[in-house]
């Protein structure tokens, strides 16, 4: 008796397993983002859900690129119809139903049934595609120096699954197909569904007995089903929690002119005591809010929340460092490592805390020149070509203003060149030396 | 002979500009820069506008030291600057700088300067579309002018479409380059790159841009900005065409035209 539910015990524990180490890890995930500082960003609701409908929902900037486009929403729209699957395959694997759907749904489930198989081939075609681009075609943007390694092995890896995950699928229908139409009686597999791709499949299965289609069908809808649950889990590890931050990150994603960079409130208190006639420069700093504000980012607990989400949410595509004309000239400077190593910075730092108690512990490492040189820093034009070219808003060129900060206000570490520059705007108001007095000359031979 | 007025000059004569034309540093003190400013005060008196300069009280917006990190230099020249245009009551600007444009127009305000902030050519186009402005055909036709989007005017702020509608005007034959508008590529001076030495690399970004200009063959390359312009103007100087293919403001374009 106990027996005859094995396979739903098993199938529960399976699914509260991958539940719980998902959710566990995902608590890591906001733990680490909160480290950064709070930005107000939760202004303009509705222009913010409309941007997440747009740009995260309906792939907006996606398709700017046309083919990478189009082959990813046909992979997104695939995800988005199979998740409807996947709740009839648990309903089924924790009641030990199977296509519970059918009977409800009648002849819409037919339809169903197809569109998802459409959708599976289609998603198999696409996901090839995207291998052979990276790895036939070898487009430049995924063979740069910040993609070797993991990064590299990462990218595949999530082929690998889809196509595992979409054949799998497509196996365990065509087995049933079999079942279904040379074996009516067999106990469980109820007429039910349109196989227009699967139906193909089963003719290799021709010939199979009935036990042998069941092992077939079963241990194909077992692979699928846990093939998933391993995916879910892999997320964590991956570039590809861009599928679950894509939509926060949209939606708080910078909504002012891209020309607009942030203005350091920390720095205003300062400026506006120095105007301020009535200040008294001998008074006592008061420190009743604990320490000074630290101007700029160091590392990654010097960043704001925004910037951290940004880190977790990038997936690597690599549109923002083809787009911007440092990298394009051969410099250092690339916006995708930029947030490849905040993310990884952020993880260290957040293994630090799990492993001393909650309390992050100084491990003598930082962001800045452990991660991103100063040299990389410096190359970059503010041009905004890569907030422009992320498809899903993520904006490097804030992390790399930040750095600067740091390294310009804290350290005085500007190149020298700048130096000269900012010292000319100090004494003459011009990032030239020429007298202020001066800049009304030109009137002189109108 | 143009007599330029300052605000301080009208404020003691108990008038007030319609607008404050901001001549930036670049405007001011760059020999080539210089010539933009001219091109665009005549185009000024040309249309009658009510408008003055700060002259001698003005000083750098404080983009630079932003890009370059150094927020407090940039604030202590906005809090003075935004003291002095609040002074005058200052409402609307126009900068023939993308740089100061959108300095101005998007970190002033948090710091207490609210202005109404425009471009040269958005001014120019908005002369033109009220009949102010004309802008004489002939001299341009047949030319094939390029039009290059400054970084601070197009993505930063999405102003694409005024100084291509000037240039259409001019009879011109408009191209663009494969990478334009929100694709534009960066000329290479922004960030407060005009003034430090470009980090090693394979290229010089002007060179790069350079060549995306010279492969739709233009007549002349039309900027926006003086930072650009003389990038690309180095850019040209490098490709050792300098003699064939001139480097050109919009508003230099346009009074060349009308022949002042």
């Amino acid at each position: 008796m106990i027996l005859a539910f094995l396979p739903n015990l098993v199938f529960l524990m399976l699914l509260i397993a991958a539940v719980y180490v998902f959710t566990r890890n995902i608590l890591k995930i906001k733990r680490n983002i909160n480290l950064g500082k709070n930005i107000a960003r939760t202004d303009k609701s509705t222009q913010r859900w409309k941007n997440m409908a747009l740009i995260a929902f309906g792939q907006s900037k996606m398709v700017k690129r046309p083919i990478a486009g189009v082959l990813h929403v046909v992979v997104y729209i695939g995800f988005l119809f199979i998740n409807i699957e996947l709740l009839e395959i648990v309903i089924d694997g924790i009641f030990g139903t199977h296509r519970i759907f059918a009977p409800i749904l009648g002849k819409a489930y037919n339809v169903l049934i197809a569109t998802f198989e459409i959708f599976a081939f289609l998603v198999l075609v696409a996901v090839i595609i995207f291998w052979c681009r990276r790895n036939i075609i070898r487009l430049n943007r995924f063979w740069k120096n910040e993609m070797k390694g993991w990064p590299k092995l990462d990218a595949d890896l999530i082929l690998y699954f889809e196509i595992i995950l979409m054949t799998l699928f497509l196996t365990m229908n065509g087995a049933d197909l079999y079942i279904q139409n040379n074996f009516p009686n067999a106990e469980h597999y109820q007429q039910a569904g349109s196989f227009p791709i699967s139906q193909y499949l089963a003719l290799l299965f021709e010939g199979f007995t009935l036990e042998t289609a069941v092992v077939v069908e079963r241990t194909a809808w077992w692979m699928h089903i846990v093939g998933i649950f391993i995916f879910l889990n892999y997320l964590y590890y991956s570039k590809h929690l861009h599928i679950l931050l894509a939509f926060p990150n949209t939606y708080f994603a910078n909504l002012n002119p891209k020309g607009s960079f942030e203005n350091n409130t920390a720095v205003t208190a300062e400026v506006k005591l120095m105007f301020d006639p009535d200040a008294d420069p001998y008074a006592v700093e008061d420190n009743s809010a604990g320490e000074p504000d630290k101007f700029g980012a160091s590392d990654v607990m010097d960043l704001n929340k925004v910037q951290l989400l940004n880190a977790y949410t990038c997936t690597e595509c690599g549109r923002c460092t083809s787009e911007c004309p440092a990298n394009q000239t051969g410099k250092l400077l690339s916006p995708r490592k930029i947030m490849m190593d905040t993310r990884d910075r952020l993880t260290e730092v957040g293994k630090n805390i799990q492993n001393n108690k909650g309390v992050y512990v100084p491990d003598g490492k930082q962001l800045l020149n452990d991660y991103i040189s100063t040299e990389e820093l410096w190359a970059c034009t503010s041009c905004n070509a890569c907030v422009q070219a992320c498809p899903i808003d993520i904006d490097p060129l804030s992390i790399i203003m930040s750095m600067r900060q740091y390294l310009v206000m804290e350290e005085s570490a500007a190149p020298a060149d700048l130096n000269n520059m900012m010292g000319n705007i100090e004494n003459n108001g011009a990032p030239w030396p020429f007298n202020q007095q001066d800049r009304i000359n030109w009137v002189q031979d109108l | 002979m143009i007599k330029v007025p300052t605000v301080a000059e009208l404020t003691a004569e108990g008038k007030t500009p319609e607008i404050l034309f901001w001549v930036g540093c670049a405007g001011s003190f760059d020999e080539r820069a210089k010539k933009i400013t001219k091109a665009f005060v005549k185009l000024l008196h040309n249309t009658g506008v009510s408008y003055a300069v700060l002259g001698a009280e003005e000083s750098c917006t404080g983009d630079p030291a932003k890009r370059s990190g150094n927020e407090f230099l940039f604030q202590m020249q906005a809090i003075a600057n935004i003291e002095v245009l609040n002074g005058y009551e200052v409402k609307k600007i126009v900068t023939t700088c993308p740089h100061c444009f959108n300095t101005l127009k998007n970190e002033y305000p948090q710091l207490g300067g609210s202005y109404e902030v425009i471009h040269h050519t958005q001014l120019l186009k908005d002369l033109l579309d009220h009949g102010k402005l004309t802008i004489e055909r002939g001299s341009y036709k047949g030319k094939k002018i390029t039009f290059h989007d400054p970084c601070y005017l197009g993505r930063a702020n999405d102003v694409y479409e005024a100084p291509r509608d000037l240039i259409k005007k001019l009879d011109a034959e408009l191209v663009e380059m494969k990478n334009c508008k929100a694709k534009g590529l960066c000329c290479g001076a922004g960030g407060a790159q005009m003034f430090k030495e470009p980090e090693k690399g394979s290229k010089d970004i002007n060179i790069e841009r350079t060549e995306q200009a010279l492969e739709v063959k233009p007549d002349i390359i039309a900027a926006g900005c003086p930072f650009c312009n003389t990038m690309l103007t180095d850019g040209i100087k490098n490709k050792e065409k300098e003699g064939e293919i001139p480097v050109l403001d919009v508003a230099e374009l346009i009074a060349t035209a009308k022949d002042l």
